[in-house]
């Protein structure tokens, strides 16, 4: 027998970890190339006008000047994940206060900002829509007037200022509430949440001398820029290749474009390297933030607590360009019956266009928003029937073998055993309403989560080196959560390797296999598949040369540590140097290992669901949390403070367990800044607090040191060593839980995030009075 | 008028030690000094307003924003940036701590929070989770929660100190 050291299941520090303490990781703003121009915009004074021209005479004038950019210089092309709606900038209108208008490329960037304000756009100025229902009233004015003629990657159901419109069923609503013994009803409101990746976004492109770019920038997938912005530019993508340094962090915003279509074009306009920076106030007003959502919801139980329906309406604030919002209104309307099995439910929901910044896919992609309505709901059941909230949870929890709303089939899921671990582990702390401090109220509550890992393509290549080490190459951006350290785990496990022997190529849109981006918390569960996969497609070459230099068969062969394969039960055995050597010089030629794969098991089954105006047939497996949140609310102020939190998640299997952990623990206190402080906050047409002083976002002294985590592992199947995501399901439930929390200790039930002191006291003093 | 030509100063900065030359106009802040002309890009630009703590540098060893101080004033100051903090072979007792309590995500607020952390424990060598939160709330971390950076300055303030 040889001795195996598992590497997968390990917490080895991450790879980048050394090089980030010592300063020396590089990101965008970092970078620099020869002759290199700075970039600036100008941004839009109206919300929503027509263009009639542009007065750039003054603004070229200014010294150190290269070149000046409007949408008269880029042609009718448009991009956009799911409606293909937005140019490269804004072109014949404006559609949102702050949309980058025109821009300067100059010698420094003081120079080019200062250039951008000379620039005079004269517009027609129309009247704008600012929310949903402004906008889809009889007569708004609307925003995009060719919508119909815009390309759609699935059938929309669109029209004036609705963008999308999604409905999914299960068995008969209607007929359902005469079987209910309890109803509950609500609506509730959920505010837009500012990414606020410490990295500010930004891009720097080259070209060469035939015309072919180099584009760097900030980003969750070097290939959807490269699409994004050969769509928006009218390039073929073999024109445009695509690059990251390290990325300060993405959850979410960095996945569709920023500004890296503006920057593409002041190179070509210029023939210079341009690099371009948004200030935090540029990348507040002019990139994405989480939707705002308007949920109606009604569930319905029957005396013992079985769930029998539930019926939701969501509509959503989209802003002014589609980006990822049919995405996540159909995927908020797919999480909205939670992970419970209710056997009638119909889910229905429209975004709109607005007049505001787009609103796009952030950490949860719509599931954060109707999970606070759903979990909040499910303890109202409880209350009213006299049943313990875990109870009620664990009897209607989904189990193995059982149904997604909509028919996907759950292959595993670890949701019973979150909800038990998490109870366990909270009731381990006594709680006592009377150990608050003096003048607050104290409480707990509970709230749980599904949520996907997956979606749509990825691949990985993993070469033999010559001295039989390896390098692994599948195109995916580590933005910071550690999935670099956790895909080369994946690869030097299969291979027997150790981790130092295992390189990691860059992504690059030349040389890595298509990866559809580091989002839906899919990169260890998709890309994962992939790296094993093709380690093991290297592993049979491997086997085949080791066999015929050793004279036997493939299958008498195993790979061993340190990069060996031997003879099963004997000491024979040859280093991968040896095969590697014979594949390079002699016989078969250099050990190359790839796979490819999409994900494509179907979300709906029409033997139990049906979906209209759904945007994507396949999205994932599932993964699982259950959290307890303990808070205490000052009776004075109404401020609430998150004291400790209980975590359990089923990821399937944890590569690295500390980098699962550490998802846990980011997601909290970003969800905890979601439900409590932080707001972008529109007055009419103006976002009023782009910057980091009035958008208070939780610091060191917010955040509670005591959060608990425990990790649940129920292999999937497919899963590359049964591994599924974390990333997002982290920060589903928190908000919910926090509502719980706060019913708990003051018996008021907040509906609209977030939970401002304000909001909170009021509550409080209504219920007193 | 704004654009006119004016004599820039050159002034000497000391930054980790060593002196380095800086035009500067009166309004040029530290952070475009040193990412700018001397080419570290170890302090990061989040905010531009003092807020989120990615610029922080030591200034006679306490920490400062170098996005809000104007580089005139630094002169005759000891300036030390995350360059000037560890080695590659040897990095210090806080930075292998970072690496050891798995306090590093996306690294974007690392520079920053480290030299918050070096400064805490020259005052402090073994601070409370309470002065741990305080010293370090002016630095903003989307991505940890916080935990592992508390975690890492306790560790760090538990190895003993090197030579």
């Amino acid at each position: 027998m040889t001795v195996h050291t598992p590497i997968v299941g390990t917490s080895v520090p991450k790879r980048d970890a050394k090089e980030k303490v010592l300063g020396q990781a590089r990101y965008i703003a970092d970078m620099t190339r020869p002759g290199m121009l700075h970039g600036a915009i100008l941004q839009s004074h109206v919300a929503h006008a027509r263009i009639l021209g542009y007065d750039v005479s003054e603004a070229l004038k200014v010294p150190g000047v290269h070149a000046v950019l409007t949408g008269d210089d880029v042609g009718d092309f448009r991009m956009g994940a799911f409606v293909k709606d937005e140019t490269a900038i804004a072109k014949e209108k404006i559609l949102y206060l702050g949309e980058p208008v025109a821009a300067v490329a100059a010698d420094d960037e003081e120079t080019a900002r200062y250039a951008a304000r000379l620039i005079k756009v004269a517009v027609e100025e129309l009247p704008g829509v600012f929310s949903p229902e402004e906008a889809l009233a009889p007569g708004a004015p609307i925003l995009h007037e060719k919508l119909e003629s815009y390309f759609k990657v699935f059938p929309a159901v669109c029209g004036g200022n609705l963008l999308s419109q999604t409905e999914i069923t299960e068995g008969d609503v209607a007929k359902a509430w005469a079987e209910c013994d309890i109803i509950v009803e609500g609506e509730y409101e959920t505010q837009p949440q500012y990414h606020l990746s410490m990295e500010p976004c930004g891009a720097l492109s080259e070209i060469d001398v035939d015309g072919r770019i180099t584009l760097w920038s900030a980003n969750q997938s070097v290939f959807r820029v490269q699409a994004n912005v050969c769509e928006s530019l009218g390039l073929p993508m073999s024109r445009l290749r695509c690059l990251t340094p390290k990325v300060g962090a993405g959850f979410g915003n960095k996945m569709e474009p920023h500004i890296q279509p503006i920057c593409v074009a002041l190179t070509m306009k210029t023939g210079r390297p341009v690099k371009m920076i948004l200030n935090r106030a540029e990348d507040m007003e002019t990139v994405r933030a989480r939707h705002p959502f308007k949920v109606k919801m009604k569930t319905g139980a029957k005396k013992d607590g079985t769930l029998v329906a539930r019926e939701v309406e969501a509509l959503l604030d989209g802003g002014a360009f589609g980006d990822d919002s049919p995405g996540v209104l159909g995927y908020s309307l797919l999480m909205a019956r939670g992970p419970y099995r209710i056997p009638n439910a119909r889910c229905f929901g429209r975004v709109a266009y607005t007049n505001k910044m787009r609103f796009g896919a952030f950490r949860g992609f719509g599931n954060p928003q109707v999970s606070l309505a759903g979990e909040t709901q499910i303890d109202q059941i409880a209350d009213k029937l006299g049943i313990d909230h875990f109870e009620i949870r664990l009897k209607n929890a989904l189990k193995d073998g059982e149904r997604w709303f909509g028919g996907q089939l759950l292959k595993s899921n670890g949701l019973i055993e979150c909800i038990e671990k998490a109870r366990a582990a909270s009731e381990s702390v006594k709680h006592l309403k009377s150990q608050a401090a003096k003048g607050k109220l104290r409480g707990r509550g509970i709230a749980v989560g599904g949520h996907i890992s997956g979606l749509l393509a990825t691949g990985a290549i993993v070469r033999l080196l010559e001295d039989g080490t390896a390098v692994l190459n599948t195109g995916a951006v580590d933005i910071g959560q550690g999935s670099d350290t956790v895909l080369t785990q994946l690869c030097a496990e299969t291979l027997r390797l150790p981790l130092d022997k295992v390189a990691l190529a860059s992504p690059d849109t030349d040389g890595s296999p298509y990866n559809w981006g580091t989002t839906a918390s899919r990169v260890t569960y998709t890309t994962g598949r992939a790296v094993v996969a093709a380690s093991k497609d290297v592993e049979r070459q491997i086997k085949d040369h080791a066999a015929a230099m050793l004279n036997t068969t493939p299958d008498q062969l195993e790979l061993r540590d340190g990069g060996f394969v031997g003879i099963k039960g004997s000491n024979t055995q040859l280093p991968y140097l040896a095969v590697s050597a014979r594949a390079h010089w002699g016989v078969g030629g250099p050990i190359v290992g790839t796979n490819t794969l999409v994900f494509d098991t179907p979300t709906i089954d029409p033997k139990h669901g049906a979906a209209t105006g759904l945007p994507f047939g396949q999205i994932g497996v599932f993964s699982f949390c259950a959290m307890v949140c303990e808070v205490d609310i000052d009776e004075t102020t109404g401020k609430v403070e998150p004291v400790r939190a209980w975590y359990a998640a089923d990821v399937g299997k944890a590569i690295n367990p500390r980098l699962v952990e550490v998802q846990m623990e980011g997601g909290f206190v970003q969800g905890m800044g979601f439900a409590l402080t932080e707001e972008l906050v529109w007055e009419g047409p103006r976002l009023v607090n782009p910057n980091l002083r009035d958008y208070k976002a939780p610091t060191m002294l917010d955040a509670p040191y005591d959060i608990h985590t425990q990790i649940v592992e129920h292999p999937e199947p497919d899963g590359p060593c049964g591994a599924k995501g974390v990333g997002e399901i982290s920060l589903v439930p928190v908000p919910a839980a926090i509502a719980n929390a706060i019913a708990d200790a003051a018996g008021i039930h907040l509906t609209q995030l977030p939970f401002t002191p304000e909001r909170v006291l009021n509550a409080m003093l209504a219920k007193k009075s | 008028m704004r654009r006119t030509k004016q004599a820039s100063p050159l002034i000497t900065l000391s930054i980790n030690g060593n002196d380095h030359m800086a035009v500067v106009k009166p309004f040029t802040t530290l952070l475009q000094v040193l990412r700018d002309q001397l080419g570290l890009t170890g302090a990061k630009c989040g905010c531009n307003q003092g807020v989120c703590g990615a610029c922080t540098v030591l200034i006679d060893g306490k920490p400062a924003r170098a996005c809000l101080s104007l580089a005139a004033n630094c002169t005759g100051r000891q300036i030390v940036t995350i360059e000037g903090v560890g080695s590659v072979a040897q990095p210090s007792r806080v930075q292998q701590a970072f690496i050891d309590a798995g306090a590093v995500q996306c690294g974007f607020c690392t520079p920053g929070m480290v030299l918050s952390s070096e400064s805490l424990l020259a005052e402090n060598p073994k601070p409370s989770v309470a002065e741990i939160r305080t010293a370090l709330s002016g630095n903003l971390c989307r991505c940890t929660g916080y935990k592992r950076i508390i975690e890492a300055v306790r560790l760090a303030s538990k190895a003993e100190a090197q030579p």
